[in-house]
């Protein structure tokens, strides 16, 4: 944990937990959790489905008591006499909430704008999410990005200090997501701050300032995107498929590779001098007389790091 | 709907939030009110589902129509008394058809044996007649039924039929009458009779003000407890959990918004009944209204607590089944709950909807002040609050 609750202690936390467990029968879903969100900044929890990153923010939001460990919330803990007070100042987007579908988009927006005592007007937090041409459909009609967007307005519309958004973008097609990056970029810019959760490590390398890699329940890194991809030690990513065997051992020898990760047939080299990598390896190759099927290279990312953390990719892991 | 929530008080005062104070639009206004929201968002839920519609104010007054024509008055009824013909005696079968038919209560059939046995089980004629000496013709042996005899000394015929049916004992009567009368007896004792036809008297006066206590009480909890169990299905629930909403709010708002219904659904009814049968509130109608705000409390109440738990929808029905079964049979609707044993009769009165349906026949029927019927409005109000708050308490969010 590189830089977590060291020398921040002092400045206000967003949120901060810590010791954070969460146990549903014998599954632990969250196994000592650390955590700490400053002011201001955008945090990504980023894991694969069943890290416990939807136990950890609805723990956070103040739905789901935790079993053991410590959880504050704009200085504040849950059940201590000030849940209603902190719910004005919070907003939050679940991942499975349907809204009622016979509602319009601002019918929907005006119902939860009367639960806070300030905010926003429904109609400015619609044109901010780009629903305005949707204002008297009905929720049932529109497609699975605009209700994303309808559920970030009903967050946006108290105008929030902490916003909470529950892997905001799953399922949704490339535009969409677009479209709803660019939401979040712009609280963000307006001096909110949010939480989020993923498992796309685009998502989470675009919005985040600091990411925190999660795997069965535990914080297994921690840093700015840049951090983290830089902690692996190089910058390039050679994968490749080869017809018959090869012997692996000989691939971590050659020059300017780190690391090789062998995942169903799939080698997967991290290297850092491309231009000394990639002829040392055709030739081992040649040496080993395997025929090449397919080879790729590209920058690396926070999928790379979190294959290279746990031998297994986000998506599938 | 376009609503005027975005003009916005720009000095609202008191604003304790810690954090940043944009304060972009305070409006409290009444139209911007959570429990008004909500309870607009309900209406607006209900009537854009036009299924539901149906259930609430379609059906019952289609009910009523069914049931109003099915015992509606058409002049006294008459009862049907099987003959049992089996070819040996024609004559005898004639005579007997005869001597009924000058009866004014009774309409008499010639069957065959198998056919007579079959109407007497079906209930098509409440009791057969069947000439002494035919034993041999009964289908089921002598054994099988209850019979009776004309004539202790020599019996000319057999009634035969099952005495814990009141329209059989009451044909047995009437064909006895009638066969003393054929042979030239008149009445022992001069009576002189006085029929009782007028509205407010008849089955269907009886049957409306149950019909409106049922349909209360169907739409209040079905439509309360699917709308709450669909939302937490949907994980709505959750999601409103998580804002400063205050939960007796959101179920407040689902009982204010069925007393919006409330008066629809009674108007619908009152209003059919009195066009079509002719039944007449003899009471006033602020005092219905009383009675039926009672009502909707009450089994409002009753749906929030039926589905303040439960998660899925089959969940939810059985669970309504099980409350509200007792009370179609138990509660009076279809005939007077004063048939039943005395010792289930102050569970009956506890009951919401005999409370709501005697209050309803109180105030429509016999034109009394809904303050003679205080302690069914106690009743009903006691199930409401108590249900209200119980449901509060154990309040499933997720």
């Amino acid at each position: 944990m590189p830089e977590s609750a060291t020398a921040q202690s002092s400045t206000p936390a967003a949120a901060r937990c810590a010791g954070l467990t969460k146990s549903f029968g014998k599954v632990t879903a969250v196994n000592g959790l650390d955590l700490e969100v400053r002011l201001g900044e955008c945090f990504g929890l980023l894991g694969p489905n069943g890290a416990g990153k939807t136990t950890t923010i609805e723990i956070l939001e103040g739905l789901t008591a935790p079993t053991g460990g410590s959880v504050e919330v704009l200085g504040r803990r849950w059940g201590a006499g000030h849940d209603r007070e902190l719910r004005q100042r919070i907003a939050v987007q679940l991942q499975e909430t349907q809204l009622a579908e016979k509602l319009t988009v601002l019918e929907t927006v005006q119902l939860f704008r009367s639960f806070y005592q300030h905010g926003r007007s429904a109609d400015e937090v619609i044109r901010l999410v780009q629903l305005e041409e949707k204002l008297s459909a009905r929720v049932g009609k529109l497609s699975g990005g605009q209700k994303q967007r309808l559920a970030v307005a009903c967050a946006l519309v108290s105008d929030p200090e902490l916003l909470f958004l529950d892997e905001p973008t799953t399922g949704l097609d490339p535009q969409a997501r677009l479209q709803l990056w660019e939401v979040i970029e712009q609280f963000r810019k307006g001096g909110g701050t949010i939480l989020l959760t993923t498992h796309y490590m685009e998502e989470a390398a675009r919005l985040c300032d600091r990411v925190a890699i999660m795997d069965h329940g535990k914080m297994i890194a921690l840093g700015t995107p840049a951090e983290l991809i830089a902690a692996l030690g190089a910058d390039q990513i050679v994968e490749f498929r080869v017809a018959g065997s090869l012997a692996a051992q000989g691939l971590s020898q050659l020059p300017g590779v780190r690391r090789v990760i062998t995942r169903d047939g799939t080698y997967a080299l991290t290297v850092t001098e491309i231009g000394e990598a990639l002829p040392a390896l055709l030739s081992e190759l040649a040496r080993q007389e395997a025929t090449l099927v397919t080879l790729t290279t590209h920058q690396a990312t926070l999928e790379d790091v979190f294959v290279s953390l746990t031998g297994r990719m986000l998506r599938d892991a | 709907m376009p609503d005027h929530e975005t003009k916005a008080l720009p000095n609202d005062g008191a604003t304790s939030s810690g954090g940043k104070q944009q304060n972009r639009s305070s409006s409290r206004q009444l139209s911007s009110h959570p429990l008004v929201q909500l309870t607009i968002t309900r209406l607006r839920e209900f009537t854009r589902e036009p299924e539901a519609m149906f259930w609430v104010f379609i059906f019952p007054v289609l009910l009523a129509c069914a049931l109003g024509i099915a015992f509606r008055n058409t002049g006294p009824e008459k009862i049907r008394v099987g003959i049992e013909d089996d070819g040996r005696n024609r004559s005898a079968v004639a005579a007997v058809a005869a001597s009924l038919g000058r009866s004014a209560d009774l309409t008499p059939v010639v069957l065959d044996p198998v056919a007579a046995a079959r109407a007497l089980r079906t209930g098509n004629v409440a009791l057969i007649v069947r000439q002494a000496g035919n034993e041999a013709a009964d289908p089921k042996g002598p054994e099988s039924g209850n019979q009776s005899q004309a004539s202790s000394t020599d019996p000319q015929h057999v009634y035969r039929f099952d005495p814990t049916r009141p329209e059989s004992r009451l044909a047995r009567l009437a064909v006895d009458d009638a066969f003393r009368r054929a042979q030239g007896h008149t009445d022992e004792v001069k009576a002189r009779d006085e029929t009782v036809t007028e509205p407010g008297a008849r089955y269907i006066d009886f049957l409306i003000p149950g019909l409106m206590g049922l349909n209360l009480m169907g739409s209040g909890m079905w439509g309360i407890g699917f709308g709450i169990v669909s939302a937490r299905g949907r994980k709505l629930l959750k999601r409103f959990a998580a804002t400063p909403m205050r939960r007796s709010h959101y179920l407040l708002a689902f009982m204010l918004s069925r007393l919006v219904f409330l008066a629809l659904e009674v108007a619908a009814l009152v209003g059919f009944a009195r066009l079509a049968f002719g039944v007449v509130v003899h009471g006033s109608h602020v005092h219905l209204a009383v009675c039926a705000l009672a009502g909707a409390l009450s089994f409002s109440g009753l749906g929030l607590l039926v589905a303040s738990r439960t998660r899925t929808i089959e969940g939810v029905s059985g669970l309504m089944n099980f409350v509200l079964l007792p009370m179609w049979l138990l509660s009076g609707t279809f005939f007077s709950a004063a048939r039943f044993p005395a010792v289930l009769q102050p569970f009956i009165k506890a009951l919401p909807l005999t409370a709501l349906n005697d209050s309803f026949r109180a105030v429509i029927n016999e034109g009394l002040s809904v303050s003679t019927q205080w302690p069914q409005i106690l009743i009903l109000l006691l199930w409401g609050l108590i249900s209200f708050l119980i449901a509060l308490k154990i309040f499933r969010w997720q």
